[in-house]
């Protein structure tokens, strides 16, 4: 607020109205009339100048009618979103030049994914970060990155000991462990429930999906997640190196700038019965993933088997992503004796 | 309806209409606001990038301003709150002052909201799927909206009466008042629960939030509206007598004892427990790890509220030099510790542990300037038309007789 102190006294006669002294009875004067044209000239100039960085817009930043009225995944008929498809294939067509199928598969019948990691196995080679960025067209510049590997203090789950940016070439060290953390897939997911537009929700198998053509990118997910699992593309995402083209909807295509992203389970993968991408690529066999409705599973198996916790249990998510640990056969003890597989 | 379109031109001419020092005044918040604008379209084009906040720290500026302007907003109801439940009259004449301020300010709150959207295109997907009541922004957007609209039709009905020359029912807006007063506490507490209801964010999850949300604001906000009050009798015929700033001054008085009173429960919870929740509150008062960005700020928020404490407790200031250093005190101090203060910290570190400092960028900084400036130039401007229309200088009658063309009379008051 700004306080002059010339003030004018409470009585002060009427000031002249217009200070070009323009507008009389008569009309508008030349003079008035100029400097109003002036003025005019001189606010739509600036107004344009301010509006002048549009003119670097690509023309996916602005969405056609189509784009603008597509309709949220879950409303959509198989004629909808064959439409939606079709304008995807050709937005990737035009940024990547690659003729891509874009799959949607849905969740299967009877199933609930989980995903189990050994802690007394990982190495912390980061090799699970890599294949993820891979395989799920993650953007290299700016990075974004699923999986985040910690280099723990031995004797603490205190994530603030971690450290995050260990040199990968030297690992593992002796005195430390390691511990992947990426999406948790959480039963009561917090990401979910503070989302305003119900662009991120929960399938039947377990896997929280984005709509990343419904994000208004407010970010209120990522302030809510307590795994800090959730990316933001802050800018045009740029993939390096060619693209995976075995894509789905609601998986790895390729994002636009502004809306959130996260691990899926490489549900483009794993609803047609494989492996996520991180398990596959794990040169120590710390990745255990599967049906935990399916009593024969590897992951039922560990899970009535083995010792077994989740991370932050305190905050009430219910992860179905568990760490676990081997009661012997670590890769600090004697090798491991595979009794694992019934 | 011809006699409503009058009025909405009349008002629009007035807002052009003034001397020197307004016109001035108006183009400086004009550039201001375009100089924004442009950081804006650079922002649109680019993405957030052009922004200092990270995947770590996701919330910065935007929403510190956001948080502010709430509770600003909110603070019209300490004007109203005397006027209509305590009959306290000396406040009667400047209640209009107020929820203009709550009109202007929630506008700059929607826009600071836009501004933080990475996807302002999809703005009207709230429309098509509103996970209500789920999502505790969907409470907000609708508080947040409601009384926008409540104020609007306040202010608005009165102005438009006054310009038709005749006395407001108080049917019409009586009611109203009270569903605003109602209304104005519901929005800064929706808006606190925004950050209280986060279970992975320790620094946030804390029920002390939301009253001191209350009483930050009933601080701020009426120490603002004593500087903005002092401005409208110094540059219009508008008469605000001194007792109405001494009615005020009470508020802020109590508000902000209340609220160091507060700061000091948390402070003490969080030290004292000493528990790993502590490190965000570690990292603002201290830093942690040799991270410190915002402890020059968080200690000159603290010095200022206890300074403005003090001298609002003190005789001093009744008078109004020493209010209105008090005043400026608590508004700056309260906009560091509501702002940065409040928002950033709950990133640092972030749940995995990581600690990424948040510096905002000159272009991010722009893109708040102008929005300020955009939300002074409407409050001037309401200022501007409501002072001559309810003097009852510009009515439709007079301008009746002065056939159209003549000079808007009333227009010499200068805002």
């Amino acid at each position: 607020m700004d306080v002059r102190d010339d003030r004018p006294s409470p009585g002060t006669p009427d000031l002249p109205r217009d200070p070009h002294g323009g507008e009389q009875s008569d009309g508008v004067s030349r003079r008035g009339f100029l400097t109003r044209g002036v003025a005019a000239l001189a606010g739509m100039t600036s107004v344009a100048a301010a509006l002048s960085p549009l003119r670097h817009l690509d023309r996916d930043d602005i969405p056609s009618i189509a784009e603008f009225f597509q309709k949220h995944y879950k409303e959509m008929t198989a004629e909808d979103k064959q439409e939606v498809f079709r304008r995807v294939q050709e937005a990737v067509k035009r940024h990547h030049g690659v003729d891509v199928e874009l799959a949607d598969p849905g969740p299967l019948a009877g199933v609930e994914f989980v995903y189990g990691l050994n802690l007394s196995r990982c190495i912390g080679c980061r090799k699970c970060v890599h294949a993820c960025v891979k395989e799920n067209n993650q953007s290299s510049a700016p990075e974004i990155e699923y999986i985040r590997v910690l280099e723990m203090e031995k004797g603490s789950i205190d994530v603030e000991t971690a450290n995050h940016h260990y040199p990968e070439k030297v690992v593992p060290d002796a005195d430390k462990y390691y511990m992947p953390v990426q999406c948790h897939q959480c039963d009561n997911p917090p990401c979910v429930k503070v989302c305003p537009v119900e662009a991120t929700w929960e399938e039947d198998d377990g896997i929280t999906v984005i709509d990343y053509d419904w994000c208004i990118g407010c970010r209120y997910c990522e302030a809510a997640c307590p795994y800090w699992a959730r990316r933001f593309n802050f800018t045009e995402p740029a993939v390096a190196g060619p693209l995976n083209t075995d894509m789905a909807y609601l998986s790895n295509r390729p994002r636009p700038k502004g809306v959130v992203e996260k691990c899926t389970f490489c549900l483009h993968r794993t609803r047609v019965g494989r492996m996520p991408a991180c398990l596959e690529v794990c040169p120590t066999g710390s990745r255990k993933f599967g049906n935990v409705l399916d009593p024969d599973s590897e992951v039922a198996y560990i899970l009535r088997h083995k010792r077994v916790y989740v991370l932050k249990q305190d905050v009430g998510t219910l992860p179905r992503f568990f760490y676990y640990f081997d009661e012997r056969g670590s890769r600090y003890h004697e090798p491991i004796s595979e009794e694992v597989g019934s | 309806m011809k006699k409503y379109a009058t009025f909405l031109y009349d008002c629009f001419r007035l807002s052009f209409v003034g001397d020197w020092r307004y016109q001035l005044w108006m183009t400086i918040l004009t550039l201001f606001s375009l100089a924004g604008l442009y950081a804006y379209c650079q922002q649109f084009v680019h993405g957030l990038v052009t922004t200092g906040m990270t995947d770590q720290v996701s919330w910065g500026l935007y929403i510190a301003n956001f948080t502010y302007l709430v509770g600003l907003a909110a603070a019209a109801a300490m004007l109203v709150i005397p006027v209509y439940i305590y009959r306290n009259l000396h406040l009667h004449d400047v209640v209009i002052f107020g929820e203009l301020l709550a009109v202007s300010v929630i506008i700059m709150c929607l826009l600071f909201v836009m501004a933080d959207l990475g996807r302002p295109d999809r703005f009207m997907h709230l429309f098509w799927r509103f996970n209500f009541p789920d999502s505790v922004l969907t409470w907000d957007v609708i508080a947040l909206n409601g009384y926008l609209l409540l104020n609007l039709h306040i202010c608005g009905y009165l102005v438009y009466c006054a310009y038709c020359g005749r006395r407001p029912s108080a049917v019409f807006y009586v009611p109203f008042v009270f569903v605003a007063i109602g209304w104005a506490i519901t929005i800064h507490t929706v808006t606190a629960f925004l950050y209280v209801g986060l279970g992975g964010r320790p620094f946030w999850n804390s029920a002390i939030i939301a009253p001191r949300f209350l009483a930050s604001a009933f601080a701020a906000g009426p120490a603002f509206i004593i500087l903005t009050l002092q401005v409208v009798r110094r540059y219009s015929r508008h008469r605000v007598s001194d007792d109405a700033l001494l009615a005020l001054r009470r508020i802020v008085q109590v508000a902000m004892i209340i609220n160091l009173f507060l700061l000091a429960c948390e402070v003490f919870t969080e030290f004292y427990t000493d528990s790993a929740h502590v490190a965000s509150a570690r990292y603002l008062y201290f830093g942690l790890h040799g991270h410190d960005a915002l402890v020059p700020w968080i200690w000159s928020a603290v010095g200022m509220n206890v300074v403005a404490a003090l001298l609002l407790v003190l005789p001093a200031s009744r008078g109004l030099r020493w209010l209105n250093a008090a005043c400026v005190l608590s508004i700056v101090g309260i906009w560091i510790e509501k702002g940065m203060g409040l928002i950033v910290p709950a990133f640092v570190p972030t749940p995995l542990g990581e600690i990424v400092e948040y510096v905002p960028t000159l272009n991010e900084i722009v893109v708040c300037l102008g929005i300020w400036a955009f939300g002074l130039l409407l409050y001037t401007i309401f200022v501007r038309i409501s002072v001559p229309v309810l003097a009852g200088e510009v009515t439709y009658e007079n301008r009746l007789r002065k056939s159209g063309l003549g000079p808007i009379p009333g227009t010499t008051a200068t805002s």
